[in-house]
């Protein structure tokens, strides 16, 4: 089965979860006073849920399957282009999201840049390390004096 | 008319403005030469500096700028690289890369700043004219009528957005619409589908989803497919001379310009049809409308043929700014993202804007008019320059392209669960782009989600049940003309199908 019609299969089942909630219960919450009223909170997500499912069933279907566009990527060969690499920086950015909180935005970015940088084949130590670190302190100087958002700087135990 | 014209022209014509028009411009077309960075992510990336501003005017201004920027920049890597940057400059590499080829890139670039040179301004105008026109209709729209307008809106973007697969383009529609109901509405003050996430209580922010829906998986694309940032064939990097061109061939690319400079307007102002459309079909007429060697050179290096995109396309982009303007709906991805930067300054647009907030109306106007001069007039010279920008390498690009599409977020919500939260959307947004499955329709549905539920429940309560569509004319032929836009495509597929399969009768 072709992945547009694995998505389609999944959406179907967040139609079901998100329409079984509609349906059954989020009726419960509504204060008496509104139940007389044409439209509860729960009228529009019931419309939603249903076009939904539909929609999934129409491209589970009718999807044909078609060859991959020209400069598109075509995922049935994925393995053929560089997956370790996105796989790493994904992970990578997870790092940075909860660095950035334990070790504070310099330290992180510096490191993440840096890391970046070499997870994507660069070896020159001499010019990446100083190429990131500038340009975090040039960031973290429009962000916090041009901008005016404060960024903690430093770990939190200083 | 004229009051608030000119008085917007005084806003305008500050300093910082002007300063954030020639940066805007800048910054588009720095960003958008790089091959793989479209107009979306750029603005994307640009709209917590925008909103950090303050100003709604001259944070629109620069979102602006830097849009048309985009397109700019674009087409230059199409003609010097043949890789464009962005897709509504495709059809700018078909005669503008032969060009360079010949060693003429200096007479593309010229050619192809004044066809976008004219190609906006023609649009501008056009703007001024029509955006009036269309707002004070406008004004007699209700809520049925905003509610079916929004119907259309959707319907007409699913059905332009996948040609021969309209139902996975409004399975992305239904998808944005229910993301949008995630969190504590305006509506009844109700929490819903937060799963007890104190989080979601807020709903997912709207830089978020763009970033994840745009920036994410293209810089993610890029890391997968290095070609993709390559260069072209080469050749292009090299020296560029000779911007002038003469007399004879302005007068050959003129009528091209004025007319594909009208056409291009009208079919940005569509929802759904924008930048992209337009100059494949501006390019398209002006090959069937030439005559022998005239026709015969599209292809090789017409000046015609790069100039009929080029002039398209930027007027596209201004006639997209229409329906923002006047309805506050979106036609494009990209002013869906305008639009929500909008409503993080706490401006709605619509019909009002422009009696209630002319400044902000007018200034965007006429910012297009400078925005349009600074880039014939600053950015062209620069080219060469910029050009060397194409030659960072991939290695310092992608690590920075990710962090600033998490700053983007960060910066916005200041907490952690935001940026897992958009890594997390942003790789569920790369497998929907493995399948193919257009992401603009998921975004332009979240953002009209929470106006097109006020107004359905606005409509609902005035006349207690589904009864205005009945009995409001109007909504009855909005909401009939979006049902046509979605089984129309379809349809014709499927008859295709069957003729091609030689079951169908003939007619």
């Amino acid at each position: 089965m072709a992945l547009d019609r694995w998505v389609a299969v999944v959406f179907l089942t967040i139609c079901c979860a998100y329409g079984y909630t509609a349906f059954f219960l989020m009726d419960q919450a509504v204060p008496p006073f509104m139940q007389r009223n044409p439209v509860w909170p729960s009228s529009f997500p019931k419309i939603l849920a249903v076009a939904g499912a539909a929609l999934a069933l129409a491209v589970i279907v009718g999807s044909k399957d078609s060859a991959p566009k020209d400069g598109e990527i075509d995922y049935r060969r994925l393995h053929e282009y560089k997956l370790g690499q996105a796989l790493a920086l994904v992970g990578l950015m997870v790092l940075y999201a909860f660095g950035l909180h334990e070790i504070g935005f310099i330290a992180a970015t510096i490191l993440f840049l840096t890391v970046g940088g070499a997870l994507l084949g660069e070896r020159r130590w001499h010019v990446l390390v100083p190429v990131s670190a500038t340009a975090t302190m040039v960031i973290w100087y429009l962000v916090q004096e041009v901008l005016g958002i404060f960024l903690r700087p430093f770990p939190g135990f200083l | 008319m004229l009051d608030p014209i000119l008085a917007a022209l005084q806003v305008v014509l500050q300093p910082h403005i002007l300063m954030m028009v020639v940066g805007g411009c800048l910054i588009g077309t720095l960003i958008g030469m790089l091959p793989g960075l479209g107009p979306m992510s750029i603005i994307a990336i640009m709209i917590p500096i925008a909103i950090s501003i303050g100003d709604p005017s001259a944070a629109l201004i620069l979102l602006a700028a830097v849009y048309y920027g985009a397109i700019f920049g674009g087409s230059t890597s199409s003609i010097l690289i043949n890789a464009p940057g962005v897709a509504s400059t495709v059809a700018t590499s078909f005669d503008g890369f032969p060009l360079a080829r010949r060693g003429e890139a200096g007479k593309a670039l010229t050619v192809a700043a004044i066809a976008s040179f004219c190609g906006g301004t023609i649009g501008a105008v056009l703007l001024m004219i029509l955006a009036p026109m269309l707002a004070s209709v406008a004004l007699l729209f209700h809520s049925a009528e905003y509610f079916a307008m929004m119907v259309v809106g959707l319907s007409a973007i699913a059905a332009f957005a996948g040609t021969g697969q309209v139902a996975k383009a409004l399975m992305m529609t239904v998808l944005g619409l229910m993301i949008a109901t995630v969190g504590q509405g305006a509506l009844f003050n109700a929490t819903r589908f937060t799963g007890g996430i104190l989080e979601l209580q807020s709903g997912i922010g709207f830089i978020t989803l763009a970033m994840a829906m745009f920036a994410l998986p293209e810089a993610l694309y890029l890391v997968l497919d290095p070609k993709r940032s390559k260069r072209g064939e080469g050749g292009g990097s090299s020296e560029i001379t000779g911007l002038r061109i003469t007399r004879a061939e302005a007068r050959r690319i003129a009528p091209v310009i004025g007319r594909q400079s009208i056409q291009g307007f009208l079919i940005g102002v569509l929802p759904g049809a924008g930048a992209t459309i337009a100059s494949f079909l501006g390019y398209a007429v002006e090959r069937n409308i030439a005559k022998g060697a005239d026709q015969a050179e599209f292809g090789k290096g017409s000046l015609k043929g790069l100039a009929a995109p080029e002039a398209a396309n930027n007027a596209a982009c201004t006639g997209s700014f229409v329906p923002l303007l006047t309805l506050g709906i979106p036609g494009s991805g990209t002013t869906a993202i305008l639009l929500g930067a909008l409503i993080a300054l706490n401006v709605t647009p619509g019909p009002r804007l422009m009696t209630d907030q002319p400044d902000i109306f007018w200034g965007v106007i006429i910012s297009m008019y400078i925005g349009n001069v600074v880039l014939l007039v600053l950015n062209l010279p620069l080219i060469p320059y910029i050009a060397k920008l194409l030659a960072v390498p991939r290695t310092y690009l992608i690590p920075f392209i990710l962090f600033f599409t998490l700053m983007g977020a960060y910066i916005g919500q200041n907490n952690t669960t935001e940026l897992l939260l958009l890594v997390g959307l942003g790789v569920m947004a790369t497998i929907l782009r493995f399948a193919d499955y257009p992401l603009a329709p998921l975004l332009i549905g979240f953002i009209l989600g929470p106006m097109l539920e006020n107004n359905f429940a606005r409509a609902m309560q005035l006349y207690g049940g589904p009864g205005f569509i009945l009995e409001r004319p109007m909504t009855l032929g909005l909401l009939v003309f979006a049902l046509v836009l979605i089984v129309l495509p379809s349809w014709r597929a499927r008859r295709a199908r069957l003729r091609k399969a030689g079951v169908a009768d003939g007619d």
